[in-house]
């Protein structure tokens, strides 16, 4: 069975100033195994947030339906608050109590009596090294420690379905690693499905065992990173140009090698694919030199997440993240991302 | 994080008790502890009303020469249940406030997503604001007090003005918290405070005995919540309180705030809308 299902899920808002409406998903379909971590890849603006909402009760979609754990959440969102985790973008503890009050509450709410609301707390402090802060004010916290918190206040009630929105966003390297480990023991000694949502193509790469990437709103491919990358055969071979210079024309000229294919444009970077990257080179510095247009830079790589994610949505990922957040953002809530 | 292994055994046995008052009293909990740790923000409330109180009481002193006034020579004894509407009228409007914070902060949503009975969080709200109004009612009738002013319904009059004062408190509180979820902005709520602060205020007998206001506003004053709340403080206060007209006034401000209060849980549904 599967842990989380949504099907053509719709969901549009009403945009300040504009009379349209902003489409936030536009039929997302999603089905996640149990026991797996599941991510959801995307820019800001692509729907990754609004699928969460939606999934964790918070939202109602205008059509599709969801289930999590065989519960329908529209149907029976009580039902459903029970099995899951939701650990959101924003940190949802109380800065003017101390992270073992913030927990106890989280306890009480679901249904725990003081004593083992207590002891729960006592131990996810220790483990998430938080035993020594445990009696301070939340607001003296550090980032880290914060977001370690907020993991924790999602786990007080053993969930069967952890979402965890963006867990690594703002963290330093240091604890973001430290976070990665601790998501994937999760899933392994708890068997809990977690499902998160990132914008780090690393993330997606290291911790998931099945991904989906999301743009505009749907799920523009799905499957586990390793046959996502394996779908693209061959090398990838990256030109980078100068400034000013015509991408159009070079990428026409290499359309002209016979041992290319696939050759896009993105930006100031060119990419094409290639079954013996190394043995291409020569002929694609060859014919940039007959187009006359030197490059900066060109590498031969084996295919990542990033070219999966070019040749899906067309679009280096990384590239017009800004333009596109700005556009889909709704003016009022400040972190509508996703 | 940490080297040792985070053992997750059987999964707890959620139970089920009378949820809504459970929820009601921990959630409420919360807001209280967070009252205790910033009584100056408590105290800073009141200090404007104060100011007011002796304020008005100064310069309207000779309101009390003008025949008919009477009310035992103490302008200031006219005044306390008049300052108390506006201190609870006033302290409340801002709860919206808090309430936006706590969407931004993302500490609604958690809750939200818990299996927190919706109910139980608008009361958390609605009983913080009773305590804080109760707290402040009684510092403005201790310094009115001070100031001369004389209460002949004593303690079962102090008792009833407390709670007339609660009643509009969560009637505003509630109306703000709407405001609060619906709109999410700052200015709206700062917008719905002076629309309405200072001319229901003066739309009322706070300051000026209703005889003595022209028709118009007569009428109007005798629509006001706010009024209603002034009339019961001043009728419980006295010698020979109108029980029947205080039972009513009550009964209808009682009305509204429980109105109120419901509205603003079903704001809920629409903030779900929108997320």
């Amino acid at each position: 069975m599967h842990s989380i299902e949504a099907h053509r899920l719709v969901k549009t808002y009403k945009s300040h100033g504009k009379k349209a409406r902003v489409t936030a998903l536009d039929g997302l379909d999603l089905m996640v195994p149990g026991g797996t971590i599941f991510a959801l890849l995307g820019p800001n603006g692509a729907g990754k947030t609004t699928t969460v909402n939606i999934l964790t009760t918070l939202a109602r979609p205008d059509e599709g339906t969801a289930r999590v754990e065989g519960i329908d959440v529209l149907a029976a969102p009580g039902r459903a608050r029970e099995v899951i985790g939701v650990v959101a973008q924003r940190s949802g503890a109380d800065p003017t109590a101390t992270g073992r009050e913030n927990l106890i509450l989280q306890g009480h709410l679901y249904g725990l009596d003081t004593k083992t609301a207590r002891r729960r707390a006592d131990e996810l402090l220790e483990h998430f090294q938080l035993t020594d802060a445990a009696r301070r004010f939340v607001r003296t916290y550090s980032g880290g420690m914060r977001r370690r918190l907020d993991v924790a206040l999602g786990l007080m009630h053993h969930p069967k379905v952890l979402f965890l929105d963006e867990p690594t966003t703002g963290l330093d390297p240091e604890s973001r690693t430290a976070m990665w480990q601790e998501i994937g023991m999760l899933a392994a000694v708890n068997n809990m499905t977690v499902l998160l949502t990132t914008h780090y193509l690393e993330e997606a790469d290291r911790l998931a065992h099945r991904l989906a990437i999301v743009d505009r709103g749907r799920v523009v491919a799905e499957g586990e990173p390793e046959q996502l990358k394996g779908e693209l055969r061959g090398d990838v071979i990256g030109v980078e140009l100068p400034a000013n210079s015509d991408e159009r024309h070079v990428a026409d000229a290499l359309r002209t090698i016979p041992a290319i294919r696939d050759v896009l444009v993105a930006g100031r970077s060119v990419s094409a694919r290639s079954d013996d990257g190394a043995a291409a080179v020569p002929q694609v510095l060859a014919a940039l030199a007959a187009a006359g247009t030197p490059a900066t830079s060109v590498t031969v790589a084996r295919p990542s997440l990033d070219e999966v994610y070019l040749r899906y949505t067309g679009r280096r990922y990384g590239q017009n993240q800004e333009e596109e957040s700005t556009a889909t953002r709704r003016p009022q809530l400040t972190e509508v991302t996703g | 994080m940490s080297a040792t292994t985070l053992d997750y055994p059987e999964r707890t046995v959620v139970t089920h008790g009378s949820t809504l008052l459970t929820h009601t009293w921990y959630l409420t909990g919360r807001k209280l502890h967070a009252l205790v740790r910033m009584p100056w923000v408590l105290a800073f409330n009141v200090i404007q009303p104060a100011i007011w109180l002796f304020l008005f009481g100064t310069l309207f002193q000779k309101v009390i020469d003008i025949p008919g006034f009477a009310y035992g020579g103490s302008y200031l004894a006219y005044l306390v249940p008049g300052i108390v509407a506006m201190n609870a009228m006033s302290g409340n409007m801002w709860a919206g406030m808090s309430m936006i914070e706590e969407i931004e902060r993302g500490t609604l949503n958690r809750f939200l997503v818990s299996p927190a009975s919706r109910i139980a969080i608008m009361n958390a709200t609605v009983v913080e604001q009773a305590v804080t109004t109760t707290i402040q009612t009684l510092i403005i009738v201790i310094l009115g007090y001070a100031g001369g002013a004389r209460y002949p319904g004593s303690i079962p009059g102090i008792i009833l003005l407390i709670v007339a004062a609660v009643l509009v408190g969560v009637l505003w509180g509630a109306l703000s918290n709407m405001t609060g979820m619906l709109l999410r902005s700052r200015e709206a709520i700062i917008a719905v405070y002076t629309f309405f602060m200072l001319p229901l205020m003066f739309l009322s007998s706070a300051f000026m005995k209703p005889d003595f206001l022209p028709g118009w506003m007569q009428a109007i004053a005798a629509r006001n919540p706010l009024n209603w709340e002034v009339q019961i403080g001043r009728s419980v206060l006295s010698a020979s309180p109108d029980w029947a007209a205080v039972a009513l006034r009550c009964g209808g401000l009682l009305a509204v705030a429980a109105v109120c209060v419901a509205i603003s849980v079903t704001t809920f549904r629409s903030y779900a809308k929108n997320v």
